[in-house]
């Protein structure tokens, strides 16, 4: 928690009769509540700006004719406010409005999915009369958007305002005026937001409810359980509402530091993967060369047998959704069991220099810069990073920020994207791999916040660049990934040559202390520095390896899906711990079945390096976390590891001291593409496989186009609205090709989102030589 | 009295008793002499519309209710093709435990379409607890005559308001002959 120090001017009213001191600026509404008075309110949200539109919220003020509306009255020295308390003119106006209010209202709470739940319910019932002197005919609509029921709104412009000042998307609009008053969408602009869930939950009526969870609970039903959002690294606190062992729906949790109480779509909607298709028994490949099913005994010992008998050749890929814990067992794993430092969660494209920028500059670093600090900066620099499709709370906190008009934000980016105008970036278009002159060339200071995105590994010279620029003008750096396991497989160590919390394999001392903690011999620990993921994967196609235990990987991340395919392939031996059948199921030797996110406790590390502990919110699955099923492997090859519960784990992490030898910052430089490079990143919404079984989320996502520059369109005799092709030696991806305000000579496509499998089609990385052709037939 | 013997006064009583009219009811052989109360709280009815829909609407508010927690309501969406209820909702899942059920009626109270109520029927004892969870199917009334068992469409013309309204009386030849269609793709398997 940051403490701000400013003093803070006070001022001096009554309400209801008390005296109260409250900072200057303060709402009469928020003065209440801190004497425990509650003011009926629809349209008050402390995030939002005033707009005094439901009048639910009237009091007295001693002086003034008329009740006026305390959520846009900010307090005065002196002022004698009365709320229904100690007034009757009060009490009565809020009656008068809660009576209109009602009026047209359907009053259909028996199918509504917000009963129980309401705002509206409880406020008529505490601050509204018990009958309506209404007797003619309510309002009624049509209905044309499936969850909206716009006759239940109360015309308080939550969703609205949302829309327009936290989003910034203008997906939701008033429409009409007076009984007909709606919202409503308009024609000839898309819905399109990653953040329409949030509407659904500010909506103080049911006017506006979600798809997914229609008519399929009630509050009561639910037990609700606070978790850490699994899907990127923005680290949004959610709470996860269980019926009997399922989730029913996922909402924004209020964490004013992180997330405060918004959240992303994919975060809310994208849960199916927990209920269908799941894994449930281990599987064992038999002689016949079919995988069948086997019990854990006899899977455990055929996976510990097989991995013993390749002692010396094995190496382990460990993707970036896991718990910093499970992480931690994974790498302990690797380096304590296997005896190899062949380890690597970088599924997605790395390098050498993005090896030695993580070792260097993020792991063991504790809690960076925060969001409060990007609230607070004058100058947000965005490099390979796209806010809104890569950790949405970024974006959010950004246009907060922005709105405020003391931060400016600029992008070293392929083009303009909608995600830059809310934040109204400037944009420095830049062709993908040439970001290293864009940013040496920015003249930057101390109160500039520099953000990272994980494709600047695919740029040679970036993370150097980005290091040394921080270094010279004092400004601070943050590394921002995508996965939500990211920082802390960082953290722990899922890398080669890295130790827990930062310290270096080949530093003798760490090494000692880590075959200490994991009560091994010291010379069981390899010595040198290990091989990548991509190295990993080199090394099994030409089958120099004899066996690979992979978790969590989804082989379409990985640079090119084909060859890690063939990797598995010609490994001998293959154990992999699944959460659903994948390819990799097909290859491997022995499947073993693990938890997901909501069916363990455990701590992701956000990009802040803010851990986000959460407990287990399904209980009834009984799956067992990756760190209890290789705690069982071990036993089984005789190196007893303990439990490995989340406790011992955690407790194991945290005897790593921070490292007195930290691995040289990299020193890499730029090599510029010559020729015309790809720029890609994955949208929020695309085909990622936490993502399946949701169509209404899958409806959201953007449209799957190739974006370029007129001219370089021009140069290849495209024009917009043409199929292209865009090629590598590895295959071709046929789009629409759509004309963007950015730089010549680059072309950009969404990574993984519908006929753009960039990795599985071109087996290619951001900044990488693409040829483009008109073409692919129309 | 106190120079009776105690024995003489012991048998009296015995004595006496041999003249009074018997209390004793013959249960189950002639359970009919004595039904219980109207307004005895029995084993739990789901009523339907005059046509045969459900007036159930899955709405939960019963489950709410229940002091012991014997209700469980799922709701889900009625579609074009398996309309259940009149309007856009209606009960899924509909179980009341026996086991825990204390008979209170708090539940048939707050039902809002009157879809809830409770029979005379008490006989509810048997031999699993499995079959003391009563589905929908064991709860659902019997179909009248002029109804026809859900899923069908409302009748023609009609809205969900017609339904609270009183306005429906019987099931329409439309109404039966798509139950009657709708049970000869089912016995045939074909579409
Ligand atoms: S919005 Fe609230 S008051 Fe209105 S129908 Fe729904 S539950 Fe009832
Ligand atoms: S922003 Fe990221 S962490 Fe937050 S809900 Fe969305 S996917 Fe989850
Ligand atoms: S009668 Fe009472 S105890 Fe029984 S189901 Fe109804 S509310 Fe529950
Ligand atoms: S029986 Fe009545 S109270 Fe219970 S869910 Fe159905 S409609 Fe609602
Ligand atoms: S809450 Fe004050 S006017 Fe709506």
């Amino acid at each position: 928690m940051t403490i701000d120090n400013t003093p803070v001017e006070l001022v001096t009213l009554t309400i209801d009769d008390i005296e109260v001191q409250v900072p200057k600026g303060t709402l009469i509404i928020r003065a209440a509540e801190q004497l425990g008075v509650q003011v009926p309110r629809f349209c008050d949200h402390p995030l939002l700006d005033p707009v005094a539109a439901c009048r639910a919220c009237l009091v007295e003020i001693e002086g003034q004719a008329k009740p006026q509306p305390s959520c846009a009255m900010t307090v005065a020295e002196g002022m004698k406010v009365r709320t229904q308390v100690s007034s009757v003119m009060a009490d009565e106006a809020q009656k008068g409005v809660m009576e209109f209010l009602l009026i047209n209202h359907p009053l259909d709470c028996p199918v509504c999915d917000k009963g129980g739940e309401c705002p509206l319910q409880n406020q008529a019932m505490t601050n509204g009369r018990g009958e309506s002197r209404f007797d003619g005919e309510k309002r009624e609509f049509e209905k044309p958007i499936n969850v909206s029921d716009r006759e239940r709104c109360v015309s308080c412009a939550r969703c609205t305002r949302f829309a327009d000042q936290v989003a910034g998307d203008p997906m939701i609009a008033l429409l009409e005026r007076g009984s007909q008053q709606q919202v409503g969408i308009s024609d000839d602009q898309p819905f399109d937001s990653y953040f329409s869930g949030n509407t659904i939950q500010i909506c103080p009526v049911g006017a506006l409810t979600s798809a997914k969870y229609r008519f399929r609970s009630r509050p009561f039903d639910l037990v609700s359980v606070p978790t850490t959002c699994e899907h990127c690294a923005s680290g949004c606190s959610l709470r996860t509402d269980i019926r009997r062992g399922n989730v029913m729906r996922r909402l924004a949790w209020d964490d004013p530091q992180v997330n405060e109480e918004w959240n992303c779509d994919k975060g809310r909607f994208a849960f199916p993967y927990v209920q269908e298709g799941r894994l449930n028994q281990p599987l064992v490949r038999g002689e016949d060369g079919l995988l069948h099913p086997a019990s854990w005994t006899e899977a455990i010992d055929v996976a510990a047998k097989g991995l013993a008998a390749a002692s010396g050749a094995t190496a382990v890929l460990a993707g970036g959704r896991h718990t910093v814990e499970d992480a931690y067992a994974i790498s302990k794993f690797a380096r304590a069991v296997l005896g190899t430092d062949d380890v690597d969660f970088r599924s997605r494209p790395h390098s050498t220099e993005e090896t030695q920028f993580l070792s260097s500059v993020v792991a063991g670093s504790g809690l960076g810069v925060t969001y409060a600090d990007l609230e607070k900066a004058a100058h947000v620099v965005l490099v390979a990073f796209e806010p809104e499709d890569e950790s949405p709370m970024i974006q959010l906190r950004l246009r907060k920020a922005v709105r405020r008009g003391r931060t400016k934000v600029t992008a070293i980016t392929s083009h303009v994207t909608s995600g830059n105008k809310k934040l109204n970036a400037t944009v420095i278009a830049t062709a993908a791999g040439h970001e290293v002159s864009a940013l040496s060339e920015l003249a930057l200071d101390a109160n500039t916040i520099i953000l990272v995105g994980e494709r600047a590994a695919s740029v040679t010279g970036l993370l150097t660049a980005a290091t040394k620029k921080a270094k010279e003008s004092g400004a601070k750096l943050a590394w921002v990934p995508r996965r939500a396991g990211d920082r802390g497989a960082v953290d722990a160590g899922l890398l080669p040559g890295l130790l827990p919390n930062g310290n270096s394999l080949t530093d003798s001392s760490a090494r000692e202390k880590a075959a200490d903690i994991w009560n091994v011999e010291n010379n069981t620990l390899p010595f040198a520095a290990g091989r990548d993921f991509g190295a990993i994967v080199h090394a099994a196609v030409n089958g120099e390896l004899k066996a690979l235990l992979i978790t969590s990987v989804d082989v379409e991340d990985t640079q090119h899906s084909a060859s890690t395919l063939q990797a598995i392939e010609n490994t001998p031996f293959v154990v992999s711990l699944e959460i659903r059948p994948s390819s990799i199921t097909e290859l491997a030797n022995v499947v073993l079945p693990v938890a997901v996110v909501t069916e363990k406790s455990g701590t992701f590390i956000d990009w802040e390096g803010r851990p986000r502990n959460f407990g287990q919110a399904i209980r009834e699955h009984n799956k067992l976390t990756d760190g209890r099923v290789l705690a069982m492997i071990a036993d089984a090859m005789d190196v007893l590891l303990g439990q490995q519960d989340v406790a011992q784990l955690r407790a194991e992490l945290a005897q790593f001291a921070a490292p007195t030898n930290r691995v040289d910052a990299p020193s890499h430089g730029a090599d510029v593409p010559n020729g015309l490079t790809l720029s890609t990143w994955n949208q929020l919404i695309d085909d990622g496989a936490l993502q399946e079984g949701e169509p209404f989320l899958a409806a959201t996502s953007r449209n799957v186009i190739a974006g370029l520059n007129s001219k370089t369109a021009a140069a290849h005799s495209i024009a917009e609205g043409d199929l292209i092709e865009i090629s590598t030696s590895l295959g071709s991806i046929t789009v629409e090709a759509i004309f963007v305000d950015g730089a010549e000579n680059t072309v950009w496509l969404p990574t993984n989102s519908g006929e753009s499998k960039v990795r599985t089609n071109l087996g290619a990385a951001h900044g990488n030589i693409v040829t483009i052709k008109r073409g692919g037939g129309q | 009295m106190s120079r009776v013997p105690q024995i003489v006064r012991g048998f009296w009583v015995t004595f006496s008793t041999m003249f009074k009219k018997p209390n004793t009811e013959n249960y189950p052989e002639q359970k009919d002499k004595y039904p219980p109360k109207p307004r005895f709280h029995g084993r739990h009815q789901l009523n339907r519309h005059p046509d045969g829909l459900e007036k159930c609407i899955g709405c939960e508010l019963c489950a709410w209710a229940c002091p012991a927690d014997a209700i469980l309501v799922e709701g889900a969406d009625n579609t074009e093709e398996e309309r259940f209820s009149p309007g856009e909702r209606y009960g899924r899942v509909y179980q009341i435990n026996y086991l825990r059920c204390i008979f209170c009626g708090l539940c048939i109270e707050v039902c809002p379409t009157r879809a809830l109520t409770m029979t005379n029927e008490f006989e509810l004892a048997d031999q699993t607890r499995e079959s003391l969870i009563f589905e929908k199917q064991d709860l659902l009334g019997p179909l009248m005559p002029n109804m026809v068992a859900a899923p069908h469409s409302m009748v023609e013309g009609t809205s969900e308001r017609d339904y609270y309204q009183g306005k429906i009386s019987r099931a329409t030849d439309a109404q039966i002959a798509e139950v009657a269609a709708r049970a000869g793709i089912n016995a045939n398997g074909q579409v």
